[in-house]
Order: structure tokens, then C-alpha cells, then sequence
């Protein structure tokens, strides 16, 4: 029995020291920053990668012509200073003379020119080229100027191009077909190793325009299970990681050594109906559903209660207050009246689509949709799906109903003129054709008073909400972890990693 | 013809037949690799946009058409080039494979010293309070998927003691010993975890057939020892079921332990074939399909042969 015990003991003692060997073993320099996060990026085309985790890479390492900081200001990036035309048809910029890609070359007018090219060539196949169809021509009078005509006015460009969908990449890799192939930005990191999804090696870019920054580099780690992510921040393997699931998220403040970042993002959560499939049809019934949905409870037990409830317009300067916005307030009674109107008394029975994990509440948001909808006699059977089947249907718009995370943006036009214009590259999926929508999305987009923009786009976000195409839900939070050593990130809504130039390891 | 022989000749094709049910099966699902790598912003695609992707992606040809030129290329040895990776499919899968190797003869060994043992106890014991016990342990470990059993490893190793395994970056065992085996021990003994109960369970039932035959009744008889009843003579019989259902498994470990290679970020085959499916990267699916497969089929191959080498009495290919 003592043998036993002691022979236990000592596979027991072999096995912590083997594993703690290995845990304390860092690869890693001292200065460099370790990161992990659940989902690798796809690619390293920035003009053709729209993945949230491609975005997050490819963000540190090439750079539009302009970004959004954290109150989704527009900020120098490429170009140090930009000017509108008062007809709102010619944007010029100036560059900042000082921009260099990682190889030293400088970033002039002709790589911004190439840029666009590549951009708005059917060829490249960028899905962003959406964004950018105004721009009639480009000029380029000298190395530092570019000047963009546009065919019709068009205010929310400029945004659209503070996108690294929209970066500047050298003219001579474009020519040269390496784009996507090799990472050769002007941002201020570099890449230097690249395993898809398994780690990412990065670098200083220690010529870049932006500033000094101060850590050597950054070594990302793909977890892909966020349980894993959490115990390895709380064992110090990790110094900084995202966090996509708000349970796991709410779990960081309990451990003394991490500090949890949470930022309101422009991504909201919403349940799509169909208007051209019946009963959804009836403006009444999409009016009842509304007026059915409990969202602080949707919000509360999906999402733990991490997050807000919300409107369409989910951007600073922008948002209204949503308790003022129609049925926003759940109203049982009101809804049956409106079912029953409709013809609908008894109700009727809907599927609804969701996507396994994505996000993380889709599937308890279905259910909690489920039991309230079930109070007006809507039955709802719920469809899950793996993400790509799930976007396929979505975008035939093959569904009764579809719980859904969209993306949003900072600007209320380049967000919403995809699915409420009548040209919208969305129709098909949200069957819906409204002149009212259409005619104040127009304004907007030629509108350059903000003070009048705001009153336009309030005025949509009301209609939008009566009309009930679809019912809004709320908007999350995006999450990054980090040791309290690391200091200096500044987290932005659109959920951006860019603040890692500005970090420092204390 | 040799046994040997024949079943080498059914290679090809039951090769074959993986292929084409691959091909067909991963692009009838819904949503193809533009949609998996645009997700919905795929809709803002114009069609002249589309059909430049399809050609990059190599789907703009008729399944037929794309079905041949893989084949051929399969033929010579190339299973096509992973999109996402931008390296030939089979260069990745091999890189990958050692991890899976490792990580299914680990368990393997987990398993059978832990299981076996415990199934040759608990027969000896049969019906007492031991023999429940160990039959609890087992019908436990079977039931607890494996994702729970490392999910409760991880948080005890990291909250309790503040320790785990170095994650992220994988080490090969001849670049770094200590460090590989810290690594993979801890998945080791979590997929051994339930693959040691189902041990457990089948060799107790075949111990305790062998046990009640006429030659172990004889030995005892004879005044042979216990132990060597047990260990020499009876073992080896009931070895046999304890082989298929090891070959069995070990076939589908080296398939790759999707849920344990994703909770401990090991990047083994599992991990590859279920981030090409969710990426709809057509050729490295393929490609880790047909792998896959051959590796099953060399394992089945291997166990048939080895119930000739554990029981002189089975003559392989002879009928009955």
C-alpha cells in the first residue's frame, strides 16, 4: 500500500514538474507582447479580406488613408490633412511626407492612386468596391496630392475609406501580383511569420510615420477555445487576448491580475423577418412582433446583460434614445390587437434561422425570441446552422426569420444603404422596398451639415422602427483581456486593435 | 493470392470511393469558399466580381471537370494547393501528422495500461465490492465527453495551481522532449480517459468468458498459480476483442481529436480538417480525407494481422 502510494505520488510530482518545465519556458522576448485570440485571420489581401479576424491582423500592419479613433473622429492615417469640395464631389488629400512601407519606400500619390484602381477593378473582387463607386477619377498633381472626383456627392467616402479595406498598398506590388501573398504595408507592425491558424509573429516597425512603438513586437497565439484563453492569461503564458463570448468575458474581473476592456461596438443584434414571405408581409403582424419582443430580456438572458438595448443607429452622434422609439416597450396587448387585426388572431408558425456560435448568444437569443413570441401565438421553430450554410440562406434570403449580429458603421449611410436603398446590394435579403427609406438615405448621403445629417437619419432610424422590417435588439460590447503590466491600449467601437502601437509592457 | 495481397488490392478502391463521396459531399453543402471567406458581405459582390473568386478558388469549372483534374492530379501525388495556406495540401497534412501520431500512441498507451489492468482486477473480482467500483469508474469515464474532462483539467491546473501547458506554440518531440511531452500529457490522458474505460469494460467481459472455459479450469486444476493462470493463460485469449476495439480507435485518433486538439491548441490533424471544412478550403479537405482514410484502412490491415500473431488458432482469408 506505501509503494503504491509513493509510486502515485511520484508520477503525480513527474507530471507538474514536466508540465510546470514547459509552462515556465518562454519563447517569446521579454519586450514583445503575447497575444491570444480565438480566430485567425483568413487572409492578407486587405482589400478582399472583410473577416473581423482578418481585419484585426491586417490593421497593424497597413494603413488607409485615414482612420477612426476611439469617438470615431476621423484622424490622420497615410494622409496627414483632407479637404471636401463644398459640392461635396471632390475629396483631396495631402499625404504625410513622411509615410514609409516596411521596405522603406515612401508611400506617394501613385501608390494611393494604384491603390483605388486595384480597389474598384471588378478583377480584384473587393467586396468594399461597393463603397467606393462615386469616384469618377483620380488625380495626382505631385508626390503628396491625390484628388478624387466623384460622379454625385457623396459625404460618408471619406469614412468608407477609413477602412483597411480601403488601405494604401505600394504600387509596385500590385504590379508585381504579391499582394495577399506578402504583407508589405506602412502600419507599424510587420509581419514576419504567418502560420494560419496556429500564430503570427510580428515586429516594430521602426519607421513608421506614427510614432515610436514601444514594444518590440507582438507573438499571437490562436486558442480557439476562450477557456482556454482565460486560463492562459490567468497562468501569465498570455499578456493581452480578445474575447468574443461575454460569459467568459464577465469571468476576467474575478482574477486580481487581469483587467477586462469593454467597449460598446457598432455591431447589433436583430431579428430579420421576412416582408416578402407571409405573414410577414402584413405591416401589422412585423408591427405586433415588435411590440411582442421584451429586449432588455432578450439582452438580460442571452447576453447576460452585457450590452445595451438599441435602435438602427448604433454610432455616437447618432444614437437616439431607444425607449423613445416605437413599441420599444414590451406591449402583449398591443400586439394582439395588431395580430388580430391582421387576420391574425390565432397566430401562426415561423422558422427562424440562427448560426452555431456566431455569435456566441445566438442560440439563447432564439429561445428567449421563442418563448416571448409565443405570448401573441407566433410559433417559432428554431434552425441552427454552421455559419457558411447559415450565410448562404441569409443571403438568398431564405428564411421566414434570421437572428442575426450585423456589422455596423461609423457613418449612417455606408451602413445602411446596403439593405434600405432601392439600389442596396442587399435587397434580396431584406425584401424590402421603402420610398421614404430610400428618399432619406439619399439626403443623407449628400448632406455635409452634421447638424442636418443627424436630423435626417433620426428621422429614418423612427420610420425604419414603425415600419418594423426587421426588430432591433441590442448592441454588445467588444472585449480584450489583459495583464496589468500592459498599458496604454486604447479600445475603439468598431472593436479595432490598432491601440497595441501605443502599448507598453511595464 | 496472399490475404495480404488482396486486402492491399482493395486499396484503390475503397480510395476511390472516399474520393468521389468527399468531392461530392463538400460542395453540396450550402455556402461555398467565397461565402466562407466574405461571409455576408459576399451579397455586395457584383457577378463579374464572383466569377474572378470562383476562378481563384478553382470553382468556376463543372464538378466533373474539377473532379478529373484533382484526380489526376491525386495520381502524381499532389492532392492540390490549400487556398487559405497557399502550400500543397499534402505538405501541410504532413506537417501535421506527427502531432497526431504522437497524441494517438500516447492515449493508445494511456488506455491500455490503465484499462487493461483495471478489466483483468475487476474480473478476478467479479461481483465484489472492487469489481463495482471499477465498473463505476468505467461507466463514468465513458460517459464524461472528453471535452469536459480537459475543460476540467485546464481550470484545475490553471485556478488551482496556477500551472498548464505552454499553448500556442506546438514543440515536436525531437526539437524539445520535455517540453513536447509537456504539452501533449495532458491531452494524452484526457483522450486516454475514455478510451481506458471502454478498455476497462471489454477486457473484463472477455477475461471473465475466458476465465469459465475448460483449459483455464484445467490449469487451476493442474495447481498452476493464480497468477500465472490469469496473466499466462487466460490473457492472451481475451486479448483479442481488447485488439479490434484498439484498432478501432486508434484508426479514428489518427483522424484527428477535433475537441481535444481545439481546447488544448494543438495543431493536429483534427484541428486542420475541421478549419478546411469551415473554411470550405476544398483541396486541403480532400486531401486530409483521403489521408485519413489510408490510415484507417493500414490499421484495420495491421489488426487483422495481429489476431494471427495473438491466436495461432484464426487463419486469415481461409472462409470461416
Amino acid at each position: 500500500m506505501g509503494r503504491h502510494l509513493s509510486t502515485k505520488l511520484l508520477s503525480g510530482l513527474a507530471l507538474a514538474v514536466t508540465i510546470s518545465a514547459t509552462a515556465i519556458a518562454s519563447p517569446a522576448s521579454a519586450a514583445s507582447l503575447k497575444m491570444a485570440w480565438k480566430q485567425d485571420a483568413t487572409g492578407l489581401d486587405p482589400h478582399k479580406q472583410t473577416a473581423f479576424s482578418s481585419i484585426r491582423l491586417l490593421e497593424l500592419i497597413y494603413e488607409p488613408l485615414v482612420r477612426l479613433n476611439k469617438d470615431l473622429q476621423i484622424v490622420p492615417a497615410v494622409a496627414a490633412s483632407w479637404e471636401f469640395a463644398a459640392d461635396a464631389k471632390q475629396l483631396t488629400f495631402k499625404l504625410n511626407p513622411n509615410a514609409k512601407f516596411q521596405d522603406g519606400k515612401p508611400v506617394t500619390a501613385a501608390d494611393v492612386k494604384a491603390s483605388f484602381e486595384r480597389l474598384l477593378d471588378e478583377k480584384t473582387a473587393a467586396a468594399a468596391r461597393a463603397n467606393f463607386l462615386s469616384i469618377a477619377s483620380i488625380e495626382t498633381s505631385d508626390q503628396t496630392t491625390v484628388v478624387f472626383k466623384l460622379s454625385q456627392p457623396d459625404v460618408p467616402l471619406l469614412t468608407a475609406m477609413a477602412s483597411i479595406n480601403a488601405a494604401i498598398v505600394p504600387a509596385a506590388e500590385i504590379a508585381a501580383g504579391t499582394i495577399g501573398t506578402k504583407a508589405l504595408g506602412s502600419g507599424p507592425f510587420k509581419l514576419d511569420k504567418w502560420e494560419p491558424n496556429s500564430k503570427e509573429t510580428l515586429s516594430a516597425n521602426k519607421d513608421w510615420a506614427g510614432g515610436k512603438v514601444a514594444i518590440d513586437g507582438i507573438d499571437i497565439s490562436v486558442l480557439p477555445d476562450e477557456t482556454a484563453i482565460l486560463a492562459a492569461l490567468r497562468t501569465k503564458q498570455v499578456d493581452f487576448a480578445l474575447i468574443n463570448d461575454p460569459l467568459v468575458a464577465t469571468l476576467v474581473p474575478k482574477e486580481p491580475s487581469l483587467v477586462l476592456n469593454r467597449t460598446p461596438v457598432l455591431a447589433y443584434h436583430v431579428l430579420q423577418m421576412n416582408p416578402s414571405r407571409k405573414p410577414m408581409d402584413v405591416l401589422a403582424v412585423r408591427q405586433a412582433i415588435s411590440c411582442a419582443i421584451d429586449r432588455k430580456d432578450v439582452l438580460d438572458t442571452a447576453s447576460v446583460g452585457e450590452g445595451k438595448v438599441t435602435g438602427p443607429l448604433t454610432m455616437p452622434g447618432y444614437t437616439s434614445d431607444a425607449s423613445t422609439l416605437f413599441c420599444y416597450k414590451q406591449d402583449i396587448a398591443k400586439a394582439k390587437k395588431l395580430m388580430a387585426d391582421a387576420g391574425f388572431a390565432n397566430g401562426f408558425t415561423a422558422t427562424v434561422i440562427a448560426a452555431n456560435g456566431e455569435p456566441a448568444t445566438a442560440a439563447a437569443e432564439a429561445q428567449v425570441l421563442q418563448s416571448q413570441l409565443a405570448e401573441i401565438g407566433v410559433k417559432l421553430n428554431i434552425k441552427m446552422m454552421e455559419l457558411n450554410v447559415y450565410v448562404d440562406a441569409w443571403l438568398k434570403g431564405d428564411f421566414d426569420m434570421a437572428v442575426a449580429l450585423n456589422g455596423g458603421r461609423a457613418d449612417p449611410y455606408s451602413m445602411y444603404n446596403r439593405y434600405w436603398t432601392k439600389t442596396g446590394n442587399l435587397q434580396k435579403v431584406t425584401n424590402y422596398i421603402d420610398d421614404t427609406l430610400d428618399s432619406l438615405m439619399q439626403k443623407g448621403r449628400v448632406e455635409t451639415d452634421p447638424a442636418k445629417r443627424k436630423v435626417i437619419f433620426a428621422d429614418f432610424e423612427k420610420h425604419l422602427v414603425e415600419v418594423a422590417p426587421w426588430a432591433w435588439l441590442y448592441t454588445s460590447y467588444s472585449y480584450t483581456a489583459q495583464q496589468k503590466n500592459v498599458q496604454g491600449f486604447v479600445p475603439t467601437p468598431e472593436g479595432s486593435l490598432f491601440g497595441l502601437s501605443k502599448v507598453t509592457l511595464q | 493470392m496472399s490475404y495480404l495481397a488482396r486486402r492491399l488490392l482493395t486499396f484503390p478502391l475503397v480510395m476511390l470511393g472516399v474520393s468521389i463521396l468527399v468531392f461530392v459531399a463538400i460542395r453540396l453543402v450550402p455556402g461555398d469558399a467565397i461565402t466562407a471567406m466574405l461571409g455576408t458581405e459576399a451579397g455586395l459582390l457584383t457577378p463579374a466580381q464572383r466569377a474572378a473568386l470562383s476562378a481563384y478558388f478553382g470553382i468556376d469549372k463543372p464538378i466533373l471537370v474539377q473532379y478529373w483534374s484533382w484526380l489526376l492530379g491525386v495520381l502524381q501525388g499532389d492532392l492540390g494547393i490549400s487556398v487559405i495556406h497557399g502550400k500543397p495540401a499534402l505538405t501541410i497534412i504532413l506537417e501535421r501528422f506527427p502531432l497526431t501520431l504522437q497524441l494517438a500512441l500516447m492515449s493508445m498507451c494511456v488506455a491500455l495500461l490503465v484499462g487493461l489492468p483495471a478489466g483483468v482486477f475487476a474480473a478476478t473480482r467479479n461481483e465484489k465490492m472492487s469489481d463495482l467500483a471499477v465498473r463505476i469508474f468505467a461507466m463514468i469515464g465513458q460517459s464524461t465527453p472528453n471535452f469536459v474532462v480537459g475543460l476540467l483539467i485546464i481550470y484545475a491546473l490553471s485556478a488551482g495551481f496556477g500551472i498548464l501547458p505552454a499553448m500556442g506554440e506546438f514543440t515536436p518531440f525531437f526539437t524539445d522532449p520535455l517540453r513536447n511531452l509537456g504539452q501533449m500529457i495532458l491531452p494524452a490522458i484526457t483522450l486516454g480517459f475514455a478510451f481506458a474505460a471502454s478498455v476497462t469494460r471489454i477486457s473484463r467481459s472477455a477475461m471473465l468468458d475466458v476465465l469459465s472455459d475448460d483449459y483455464v479450469r484445467t490449469a487451476r486444476s493442474k495447481g498452476v498459480p493464480k497468477r500465472s493462470v490469469i496473466w499466462r493463460h487466460a490473457l492472451p485469449n481475451a486479448l483479442i476483442p481488447v485488439v479490434t476495439l484498439s484498432g478501432v480507435e486508434f484508426g479514428y485518433l489518427l483522424g484527428g481529436a477535433v475537441l481535444v486538439e481545439q481546447i488544448y491548441a494543438l495543431p493536429g490533424l483534427g484541428r486542420l480538417v475541421l478549419e478546411a471544412i469551415l473554411q470550405r478550403d476544398y483541396a486541403l479537405v480532400q486531401g486530409c480525407v483521403l489521408f485519413i482514410a489510408f490510415n484507417f484502412m493500414v490499421v484495420n490491415l495491421l489488426v487483422d494481422l495481429a489476431y494471427v500473431t495473438l491466436d495461432p488458432r484464426i487463419r486469415l482469408g481461409e472462409g470461416n
